[in-house]
């Protein structure tokens, strides 16, 4: 089995409203030394598969089709093999 | 003529369009569930507001793929009349019927209000009875109207005069203050270069007869009316 961890983030140069509140009240708080803040999503993604190879196929096709708005986001992704739990 | 209205699971303005289509300008209404597969024989579509799948993901970004979309691209590749209201804007484009994508409103809160939109391109089947210029109110609701895109494509939507309505004060003045959500260019509506898709965050169906004191977006439903029965829509383009 294969797990993925995705991260989606808006693309730099797009205003994050969010992470721009967000900063806001870090600072608020005292965390005077807070530069920027940018939201994403994070998404965990199990294959039932083990070539990491076609995994990641899989997942670029799945981050450009669904999980991410490539108009406005970009996404990184990294996988972890698990060992496949065989029924006997 | 016929009009096919979606209903996505979480669309909450499809009866509204339905109402106004059928009740007030006595037309063939029909509304299709979203797990359809064909719409049947129609002139014009319409993706009504709403929720569609709880906006999870994105807005948009789940109905888009629902299996009555296959139909509505192809609907909207053969020239038929399609029109996006707020989160049908989002579906047409996550769907990529139209460029671009929405962000969330500057100031990150969900407005319902009524604004004054100017009307830039009345040379369209969605807007042919507007004047060019011509400033109308139209109320808004939506929490992710933040229209965005990239130079290259603001370049070409403005050359092609894709942009068919913008957020202005009442003198029809396009300024930063009357822009209530951050859009790109103050873009409240914007259409697809072959020009019969139609996405605008405003509610036309919520300000379309007497009752409620705003008859300015009848005239959006009486130009694809008039635009269908003069030869712009599908059936007469497909032959």
């Amino acid at each position: 089995m294969i797990r993925a961890k995705i991260h989606v983030t808006l693309k730099s140069g797009i205003l994050d409203p969010q992470g721009r509140t967000i900063r806001q009240s870090l600072r608020t708080l005292g965390f005077a030394g807070v530069a920027d803040v940018r939201v994403g999503k994070f998404l965990e993604i199990e294959l039932n598969q083990d070539d990491p190879v076609e995994a990641e196929a899989q997942l670029k096709a799945m981050c450009e089709t669904l999980l991410a708005n490539t108009v406005i986001e970009e996404y990184q992704y990294e996988l972890e093999l698990h060992p496949s739990r065989h029924s006997s | 003529m016929k009009w096919g209205v979606i209903v996505f699971p979480g669309s909450n303005c499809d009866r509204d369009c339905a109402h106004v289509l059928a009740n007030v300008l006595d037309q063939d209404v029909t509304l299709i569930w979203h797990g359809d597969t064909s719409l049947g024989e129609l002139d014009a579509v319409v993706l009504p507001g709403g929720f569609s799948y709880g906006d999870y993901l994105r807005s948009g970004a789940i109905a888009q793929l629902s299996p009555i979309m296959h139909a509505v691209q192809e609907f909207a590749r053969t020239g038929g009349l399609v029109m996006g209201i707020c989160n049908g804007f989002q579906i047409l484009l996550e769907a990529g019927l139209l460029p671009g994508a929405m962000l969330p409103n500057v100031g990150l809160s969900f407005i319902c209000d009524d604004v004054c939109v100017k009307v830039e391109n009345a040379d369209t089947p969605f807007t042919r009875h507007y004047e060019s210029g011509q400033v109308i109110r139209f109320p808004i609701a939506h929490a992710e109207g933040n229209y965005h895109t990239d130079p290259v494509t603001l370049a070409a939507v403005r050359a092609n005069a894709q942009i068919v309505f913008r957020y202005c004060r009442a003198d029809g003045t396009v300024t930063e203050q009357a822009n209530p959500n951050g859009s790109l260019d103050n873009i409240a509506g914007l259409r697809n270069p072959a020009g019969n898709v139609l996405g605008l965050m405003p509610h036309p169906e919520r300000c379309a007869e007497a009752l409620l004191d705003n008859e300015d977006g009848q005239l959006l439903f009486r130009s694809m009316i008039d635009a269908v029965m003069t030869g712009q829509g599908k059936k007469q383009t497909a032959s």
